[in-house]
């Protein structure tokens, strides 16, 4: 269940119970991003080093394989692009500047 | 051993739109913990970073069954829900394999938890403990703990003309829980998914208490670059500073050793924290954590039958 | 049918723990409350109920996890004092909080320091403001009935509030009363089912409870609490004027003894009240129209109801068994006399503070508190608005 901002104290759960499990999901954190991780598919061997290491669960991943990046929650702190392995030393994932995207 | 191919067909228990820090370290550990789960799980969580970044009303990040209550209190408050657990099932009310795995931080843990933490170790209840240790008090603005390192610059720990930071050595709070005689406690990182993964298993398959303490790099607390924090988990266990070992029923195991064991130097120097132990006046100060970093890392061999 | 027993206070607060049958109890020792940890425990140990019994190590524990029992789906106890209580306290207040129906027998028991194991009410005074519904006991018949009207009270959907239910150290808890107990069926039929809100162990509609819960809806979820808190007091006389029903024992807000046509009236807790009546009875025999108010519900309290009880008499004094310490008077005595304040040509209000630490408190003292009563409601003068009784001056 959502909690409506125009509810009264009547009308929510007591005591701040929150009845909808990963309700978060709701908040968007992408706007926190000043660099973000772009995709270079060659590069990639779907290690999902980055899908593991995403704490924001932001590196999508469907059928065992890299699938894309959910800029909307990606808070862009890097770790994907440090910790990706590439292809012979070419990195799969690489930082720019948000803006420039 | 499962393959991240095999664990990314799992669902990922902890959502996204949590309010941790860029490159916070412990939704790392939360998403490799609960993908280690084969049951339901119901999660206990102290006061701290992990619970106030996770459930700001009216949004909870958590998927499984949730609970906070205070600071000190997540080991007592989970043996609550153990404890109901076992009467209901026993009573027939409840018919269903339920895993119960409680969060604290190293303040919650190490230092006001302690009590609680021992009490529910000690009377066996079964439920695993995760602390995510990064090594302060984070949520509070990074105050010293008893898990924060010796030569640490902490806002009550600072270094100064005077100082060089916290005189004390960490607390080895791993040890202290060997000391219960539980049936599993562990070292993690969560660098080492792998490792990490197939503990929570084996802590959750236990018939009793699970201790598992789990290195978290916090990028404010220990002044780092957000994309820094895997390499600095990693760099701690390869520094021999956060080991990866188990002890099961008092069988002590090292999981992963470094092929080339690194000086500390290498994990010290990345850190903000730590920047003012370069100063020349400071040298003997990191030798001096050198030293009982091998110390500590031979007694650790010696007794899990490696050679030195 | 009602049993006759012989019973202290603690074990009539175990006995009906056991006719309770709580799915779980988390309790740690302390005098004088420990005797009810000890007999549980042999309930437990016989088989006699099928609680999970938490031997935690320490009261912040035994509240913690009798937290998180009661959020796991379990109907859940424990009891302590004093000390005990204080430990428990910031625990105390997130079981309210939280909105979870636990019951806790409190022993009154003297808060230290120094220590001191006998009884006042400092322990549970000082946790009047935790959000809990509090009962007060004269005598080990009330804690008993007060204990198995709890549960009931506590799980009303309107309420789903903590009860204390509290009864004096060593005077009640530790003396052996002829009294009446309902047959086991008779209490597990008048609690009846327990059926939680938002269960964790409902793993398949994950809840999740104990959120960070900042200016933009705290607020509200305080205004629940305190509504919760409003809507005990209905609930609490109905499940009053059921329990007589059953028991032919009646419970009010609180007890009004010879208080009717009274000039001059005392109010009082727990087992002072049946010293208090041996003295209105020698001076009712006297010719005094002498009366007493004993409260029964202190949490909510019920500032109307005792206005309309005490509006028609002359001088009224509040007996405090707990000082708070504020240069004014004790706990009770400012909400009673908060109570007065819009009653037309109201009693004057006085306040004695006795028994602290365990003092005796005798027929004798009481007769000189009415005494000063009726000097009042004669000169309409209040010479002394508080009074230490008792003490050595």
């Amino acid at each position: 269940m959502s909690v409506p901002k125009d509810a009264g104290w009547k009308d929510v759960p007591k005591a701040g119970r929150i009845l909808e499990p990963g309700s978060a999901a709701k908040y968007e954190t992408g706007g926190w991003r000043t660099y973000r991780p772009v995709h270079i598919p060659e590069n990639c061997i779907n290690c999902l080093f980055c899908w593991i290491y995403c704490p924001d669960q932001a590196i999508l991943v469907e059928d065992g394989k890299f699938k894309g990046i959910d800029y909307a929650y990606c808070k862009g702190c890097g770790i994907c692009a440090t910790e990706c392995p590439g292809k012979r030393g070419n990195k799969a994932l690489k930082m720019i500047l948000d803006e420039e995207a | 051993m499962a393959t991240l191919k095999e664990l990314s067909n799992k669902e990922i228990l902890i959502s996204s739109g949590h309010r941790a820090c860029a490159g916070c370290g412990f939704p790392i550990i939360i998403k490799q913990a609960l993908l280690a789960a084969e049951n339901p799980v119901v999660v206990a969580c102290a006061t701290g970073c992990m619970e106030v970044c996770t459930t700001i009303y009216p949004y909870t990040a958590w998927k499984v069954p949730f609970i906070h209550n205070a600071f000190e209190n997540s080991a007592s408050t989970l043996s609550g829900v153990e404890a109901a657990y076992k009467s209901l099932s026993r009573q027939g009310k409840l018919d269903k394999k339920i895993d119960f795995i409680a969060f604290g931080g190293d303040g919650g843990t190490y230092d006001i938890g302690f009590q609680a933490l021992s009490g529910a170790m000690e009377r066996g209840h079964n439920m695993l403990y995760i602390c995510y240790d990064n090594q302060a008090y984070m949520n509070t603005g990074i105050q010293r703990s008893s898990a924060t390192p010796r030569g640490a610059n902490t806002t009550t720990s600072p270094a100064g003309t005077e100082s060089y930071g916290k005189k004390q050595y960490r607390k080895d709070l791993s040890a202290v829980m060997v000391a219960h005689e539980i049936p599993y406690v562990a070292q993690a990182s969560p660098s080492n998914w792998n490792d990490l993964v197939t503990k929570v298993k084996k802590a959750l398959a236990v018939e009793g208490p699970a201790f598992m303490n789990i290195i978290q790099p916090c990028v404010l607390g220990w002044k780092y670059p957000s994309d820094q924090s895997i390499e600095l988990a990693k760099l701690a266990v390869d520094t021999c500073f956060w080991p990866l070992y188990e002890v099961e029923e008092g069988e002590y195991k090292l999981t992963y050793r470094p092929k080339e064991k690194k000086p500390v130097e290498d994990w010290l120097k990345r850190q903000g924290r730590f920047r003012h132990l370069f100063k020349p006046e400071n040298a003997e100060i990191l030798k001096e954590i050198q030293e009982d970093i091998d110390t500590r890392w031979a007694r650790l061999l010696a007794k899990c039958g490696e050679e030195a | 049918m009602s049993i006759r027993v012989g019973k202290t206070g603690n074990e009539a607060v175990a006995e009906a723990m056991r006719q309770i049958n709580p799915d779980v109890v988390a309790a740690y020792p302390i005098t004088p409350q420990t005797e009810i940890v000890q007999i549980f425990s042999s309930f437990v140990a016989n088989g006699k109920v099928d609680t999970e019994f938490v031997t935690v190590e320490s009261e912040h524990s035994a509240m913690s996890a009798t937290v998180g029992a009661a959020s796991a789906g379990a109907r859940s106890m424990t009891a302590t004092s004093a000390n005990g209580l204080a430990f428990m306290w910031e625990i105390v207040y997130i079981a309210a909080g939280m909105r979870l129906p636990i019951v806790m027998p409190v022993v009154n028991r003297a808060l230290s320091g120094p220590l001191n194991i006998h009884c006042d009410h400092s322990d549970t005074m000082g946790a009047r403001d935790s959000g809990w519904i509090q009962l007060f006991s004269e005598n080990a018949q009330e804690a008993y009935d007060n204990a198995v009207q709890a549960p009931r009270i506590a799980e009303n959907p309107d309420v789903k509030l903590p009860v204390m239910v509290t009864m004096d150290g060593f005077i009640i808890s530790h003396a052996m009363e002829v009294m009446e107990i309902l047959e086991d069926e008779k209490v597990r039929e008048f609690i009846g089912k327990y059926v939680p809100e938002n269960p964790l162990l409902d793993v398949d509609n994950p809840v999740t409870l104990g959120p960070v819960d900042l200016q933009d809806w705290n607020f509200e979820h305080k205004r629940q609490q305190a509504e919760a808190m409003r809507n005990a007091k209905p609930v609490i006389l109905d499940v009053a004027s059921e329990y007589a029903k059953l028991t032919g024992r009646k419970y009010g807000l609180f007890e009004e003894y010879k208080l009717d046509d009274a000039d001059i009236a005392i109010v009082v807790l727990g087992s002072t009240a049946g010293t208090a009546k041996v003295a209105v009875n020698a001076l009712r025999a006297k010719g005094v129209r002498a009366g007493m108010l004993k409260m029964r519900v202190f949490r909510p309290f019920p500032a109307e109801e005792i206005a309309d009880a005490l509006k028609h008499v002359k001088a009224v004094a509040v007996m405090d068994r707990s000082d708070s310490f504020n240069a004014v008077g004790g706990p009770v005595f400012v909400d009673v006399r908060s109570a007065l304040y819009d009653v037309d040509n109201g009693p004057k209000i006085v306040n004695y503070i006795y028994g602290i630490g365990g003092r005796d408190v005798t027929p004798d003292h009481v007769k000189t508190v009415y005494a000063d009563l009726a000097k009042i409601a004669e000169t309409g003068q209040v010479e002394n608005p508080l009074t230490y009784l008792g003490i050595r001056e």
